[in-house]
């Protein structure tokens, strides 16, 4: 069937990053938010990487294991839906959202499903499952505490670990005040409490549980899931049908590769040795088993992975573990917050990763948005070289777009003649000795012409004034007159 | 079909000429910063599972059934799911007859669709075994079955797990090795590391999520 995605909040960029990000600069709580947040989700992954080296040696493993899973992508697949298919789980394939949401809605109208309770999954957020299910008449509700706080507030996920970050527990009560109908607490275990009570009864009734997938393992045919609140395990074993959702990038080869990549993630992510559960799931119910769900199914969802697979520098974005820990050390990401991005995925994983799913013309200011800090790829525990891909992204961005060698979707888009003029103008003086000295001459001794405004450099800063004379010039007189 | 074929023919045109990275893996970064002396194993477990709010006991297979019933006592908790299938099951039936004082037992002996609201509404506790424990992380390993079902250990508000001090292992990839898992996954396998959380709120720590509130674990020394 030919399903419409509508059109959601979270994509619609037409208010342009950069006024988000004025907003959220000029909203102090906010800020107090993320800063407290983040200062202490980096105190913790610190504190759970102790020794330096053993960190360093775990995150070159972590990249090796990834980049050789890349290495055999195809193959590793083939595997994975060999295996999981002998286990008893139903594999598909979707190369964009609409299709992948196509496939959950065909699989709930199969059993003439109405509830649908989800677990947390990022994959699921690309393809607006919420919104998508909706609009069929099926409810789809979040189970993670901080998905179902977002949901409940119509808004969505600012970071991928830590959904409602965003909020303080004030807020919250007022939010649960509000929809729920209950007495306003501030008190976090009460305000927990709630949502425990509401949802217990939702996994009771759902008819399908909805996850993400953290590791596929291709040689065992295993789901691997991580959590710490329990709900993961409730969406994936307590209704009769699973759907796991995830991207094509998530499998890895061996059951052992998941070791370390396992104590990378939580380490990394919440400085935890492990979190509460680690769900493997490697079949439905077998017929002497009382519960488990009787039906698995393994959504496969490419949405712009494979065009980023294909370029041997951008293949490393798919390295990624979705740990979160590149959003909690950047400086910008913490002063602008997650909502701000307009996308899935914000921070430096989703600068890089967002303009493969949407195409670099709808994001063109999230390359730029980084200083270049390097705080990402320095503790990227899979060693993704985020500020080259930056980098990399701001030239596909600028350069001009060449129909003939796609790199991917919407490069160019930032392309100037103007600029390319002006540059090549810059590489010619500084290549040309004559026209450079002609050029250093000029600008001091005619320094004092500089105009007072800069354009957007003078709004924050004040204007340059060229020194009398070139550094050039006083080392000559310099050498030829040494005092 | 054509999507997975589509999907998979980028991918490898994208790999032609190339050939899959060497398997490198270095067991010993897994392992050795992760091995402790048998006595340190329990302290390790023990305080890595008290820090995450499980309750601990150090008991013996003489009398891990007593004290069992003394904590639900103490709790008055009204009933406890037990298999009595399985060989710690049959003891705490056998401990049962002996008293008049102690929780319903009753078994999951059913599937889940014929006694969900029983099990959702009207379980306070369960007691599971565990296929042992992991003490570099402070995780109990659990392979749901037919006796003791994957809900069993998640349901209830309270559980209550069983482990052998000769079955903690130092670290995951050990206990991998040592059980052949790569050969043998059962449809649902577990790391189960304290009561369920959240910080989801002001990264605040709250316990009893979606999962059990409480886990208490009975090591059992001498066994
Ligand atoms: S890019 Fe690296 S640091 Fe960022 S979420 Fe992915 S794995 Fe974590």
């Amino acid at each position: 069937m030919n399903a419409q995605i509508p059109l959601n909040d979270v994509t619609d960029v037409s208010a342009g990053f950069k006024p988000r990000a004025r907003a959220a600069l000029a909203d102090p709580r906010l800020r107090s938010n993320f800063r407290t947040a983040m200062d202490s989700l980096m105190t913790k992954r610190a504190a759970a990487f102790s020794d330096a080296d053993e960190r360093e040696r775990l995150r070159e493993l972590g990249n090796h294991i990834r980049a050789r899973a890349l290495s055999q992508l195809p193959d590793l697949l083939e595997r994975l839906e060999a295996n999981l298919t002998r286990n008893g789980v139903k594999v598909h394939w979707a190369e964009t959202v609409s299709e992948a949401n196509t496939i959950v809605l065909e699989i709930i109208q199969t059993h003439e499903a109405r509830q649908v309770i989800k677990g947390k999954s990022m994959v699921s957020e690309e393809m607006e499952m919420n919104h998508f299910l909706g609009g069929q008449g099926i409810e789809c509700l979040e189970s993670d505490m901080g998905e179902y706080i977002v949901q409940l507030d119509n808004e969505k996920p600012s970071h991928i670990i830590m959904p409602a970050i965003h909020k303080n527990a004030a807020q919250v009560a007022s939010l649960f005040e509000e929809k729920l109908g209950v007495e306003y607490t501030r008190d976090v275990d009460e305000l927990i409490q709630i949502g425990r009570r509401t949802l217990r009864q939702k996994f009771f009734e759902a008819d399908i549980g909805v996850s993400g997938v953290n590791f596929a393992v291709a040689e065992t045919g295993t789901l691997l899931l991580v959590e710490n609140e329990g709900n993961g395990r409730m969406s994936t074993s307590v209704p009769p049908v699973h759907i796991a959702v995830t991207g094509i990038e998530k499998v890895v080869e061996n059951l052992r590769d998941t070791v370390p990549l396992l104590s990378l993630l939580t380490r990394s992510a919440l400085g935890q040795p492990i979190t509460t559960y680690v769900n493997m799931i490697s079949g439905p119910r077998k017929a002497d088993e009382l519960d488990g769900p009787q039906e698995v199914h393994l959504v496969l969802l490419d949405n712009g992975r494979s065009q980023a697979f294909n370029d041997p520098e951008l293949r490393q974005t798919l390295n990624c573990i979705r740990c979160g820990a590149c959003m909690n050390h950047c400086p910008v990401y913490t002063r602008i917050g997650g909502h701000a991005y307009g996308e899935v995925y914000p921070g430096p994983i989703g600068k890089i990763i967002t303009p493969h799913m949407v195409g670099l013309a709808k994001v063109p200011d999230h390359p730029s948005a980084s200083s270049l800090c390097g705080a990402c790829g320095e503790v990227c525990p899979v060693k993704i070289p985020i500020p080259d891909l930056l980098r990399r992204l701001r030239e596909e961005n600028v350069k001009r777009a060449d129909p003939q060698h796609p790199v991917m979707r919407g490069e160019g888009s930032k392309y100037s003649a103007r600029e390319r003029l002006m540059w090549s103008g810059w590489k010619l003086m500084n290549t040309q000795p004559l026209l450079y000295r002609a050029f250093s001459f000029a600008a001091t001794r005619l320094r004092g012409l500089r105009p007072a405004s800069l354009g957007p450099w003078t709004e924050h800063h004040s204007a340059p004034t060229p020194a009398p004379r070139s550094l050039h010039d006083l080392a000559r007189e310099h050498l030829e007159h040494p005092r | 079909m054509n999507a997975r074929n589509r999907i998979l023919g980028k991918l490898r045109t994208s790999l032609a000429g190339t050939v899959p990275r060497p398997d490198d893996f270095d067991q010993t970064l897994v392992t050795e910063p992760w091995r402790y002396a048998p006595a340190e194993r329990v302290s390790r477990l023990r305080q890595l599972m008290e820090a995450v709010h499980t309750e601990f006991h150090q008991t013996r297979s003489a009398d891990w059934v007593a004290l069992l019933a003394e904590l639900l006592g103490a709790r008055a908790v009204p009933d406890l799911l037990v298999s009595p299938q399985t060989e710690h099951g049959r003891l705490v039936h056998a401990y049962w007859q002996t008293r008049n004082d102690l929780p319903r037992l009753h078994a999951y002996d059913r599937p889940i669709e014929e006694w969900k609201d029983e099990l959702f509404s009207h379980t306070a506790a369960s007691l599971t075994g565990t296929l042992g424990a992991i003490a570099s992380t402070g995780s109990l390993v659990v392979w749901p079955d037919r006796h003791e079902p994957r809900l069993m250990s998640l349901v209830p508000p309270l559980h209550v797990a069983l482990v052998r001090a000769s079955q903690i292992h130092d670290n995951l990839y050990e206990v991998m090795q040592a059980q052949r898992w790569a050969a043998n996954m059962p449809t649902n396998a577990l790391l189960i590391s304290g009561p369920s959380k959240t910080a989801d709120i002001e990264q605040i720590l709250a316990y009893g999520a979606h999962g059990p509130k409480d886990l208490i674990v009975l090591l059992l020394e001498d066994a």
